[in-house]
């Protein structure tokens, strides 16, 4: 996965705190120009917020496909009335898949420039995903990470740090690449990213196979570009109780190994 | 070199060679090896039901092994090391195929892009109910 070629990456620019400002004008430039983006939802069992989540997402990014990962409650309907494109996967098969199914899908909307992966449970926030677009189309990047890192918004408990700064140091070990925070479900993604990107792993790895895919392409010869940006994750009572449990970590380096 | 080495030496070149397993493809050469070696064990095992103790006790002592069992033993954990090599990189492959199926059914269900989002409008109508596609998107 990683490549052996003796030039020194550049390092990435890692912005801080970037477009978080919204005049009138520039909310007005978003929704005009938002018909490009396609938020790509990864669906299960969250039929609680996800209308909310799309309705909320919807006002600043029209384009909104929910991949229902089989979802054993009302999720897809939930979805489908706050006005997402609803693709359904016919059997469970797990996040890393429907993020896949999500990105072919956006790749038949020949207006897509951009993809953003967007968590279900809502714990990502809008303004950070403008933030990021508005950095991609900048030109600099051609894709965009969130980090929780990057600054303190973010209340991460000391046990759950550690294990995402581990996960993050496995990451960059392996793959090459320079990030805070490999396991953040907030990113955007230029089509050109998307249109090579091939998630094999269905399960939790699929964050590391992102990275590392991303980290091993080329275009004309030059490395990828890309960067950072700060994002807020909203831990709710409702996502700390859905939430991934430290077992999880265990599960996420089996699968990296023997993939 | 002692007896007792040599068992360890083959023990370890047939671990090492389902590790590199592993790693190479599954093609037809590979396919003619594994049938080959099947169709010689089934021989080795008919000549040792045949005359059990010289088969396997003189093969055992000649790699250094004390007891014919031992070495079959050995044999068995080495085989089954392989055959759950084997199995989770073929399940691997399935799971990967099957995935392949399931988001193209899942992806000739959904609306197409064309309608939900038609070009001369930009906001999304009503949800409408899935169709499928006509043509392959691929």
């Amino acid at each position: 996965m990683t490549d052996s070629s003796p030039e020194p990456r550049p390092e990435p620019p890692r912005l801080r705190g970037a477009g978080t400002g919204h005049g009138r004008l520039r909310f007005t430039l978003v929704v005009m120009q938002a018909n490009d983006v396609w938020l790509v939802v990864p669906l299960y069992n969250e039929a609680k917020v996800i209308g909310d989540v799309v309705r909320t997402a919807r006002a600043s990014f029209p384009k909104v496909v929910c991949v229902d990962d089989g979802s054993t409650d009302d999720s897809a309907a939930r979805a489908e009335e706050a006005g997402a494109v609803v693709v359904r996967h016919p059997v469970n098969l797990g996040q890393g898949a429907a993020l896949q199914t999500g990105f072919d899908y956006a790749l038949t909307d020949p207006a897509m420039r951009y993809c953003v992966t967007f968590d279900a449970d809502g714990q990502h926030q809008v303004s950070d995903v403008e933030a990021m677009v508005d950095l991609v189309r900048e030109g600099q990047v051609r894709v965009v990470f969130g980090s929780r890192f990057l600054d303190d918004r973010t209340e991460a408990s000391g046990l759950k740090r550690l294990v995402l700064r581990m996960a993050v140091a496995y990451t960059n070990l392996t793959t090459g690449t320079r990030l805070t925070d490999a396991h953040n479900g907030l990113r955007v993604l230029e089509r050109g990213v998307v249109e090579r990107l091939d998630i094999t792993q269905n399960r939790m790895a699929h964050a590391s196979e992102i990275v590392a895919q991303i980290g091993a392409m080329r275009f004309d010869g030059q490395q990828i570009t890309y960067a950072e940006a700060p994002v807020h994750i909203l831990y709710t009572d409702y996502s700390k109780a859905k939430g991934q449990s430290l077992w999880n970590a265990v599960n996420i380096l089996a699968e990296l190994i023997w993939r | 070199m002692s007896r007792q080495s040599v068992i360890q030496i083959i023990l370890i070149a047939a671990t090492l060679a389902i590790a590199w397993r592993l790693l190479a493809g599954s093609g037809q050469r590979t396919q003619a090896v594994r049938r080959l070696g099947l169709l010689a064990l089934a021989g080795l095992a008919v000549y040792s039901i045949i005359d059990p103790s010289k088969t396997w006790t003189s093969l055992a002592q000649a790699l250094g092994v004390g007891r014919g069992a031992d070495l079959i033993l050995y044999g068995l954990v080495v085989a089954f090391l392989g055959f759950v090599v084997t199995t989770f990189k073929r399940f691997r492959e399935m799971e990967v195929r099957y995935t392949r199926l399931a988001r193209r059914i899942a992806l000739d269900e959904a609306v197409p892009v064309r309608e939900a989002f038609p070009p001369d409008r930009p906001a999304r109508p009503t949800p409408s109910t899935p169709t499928p596609k006509g043509t392959d998107a691929d």
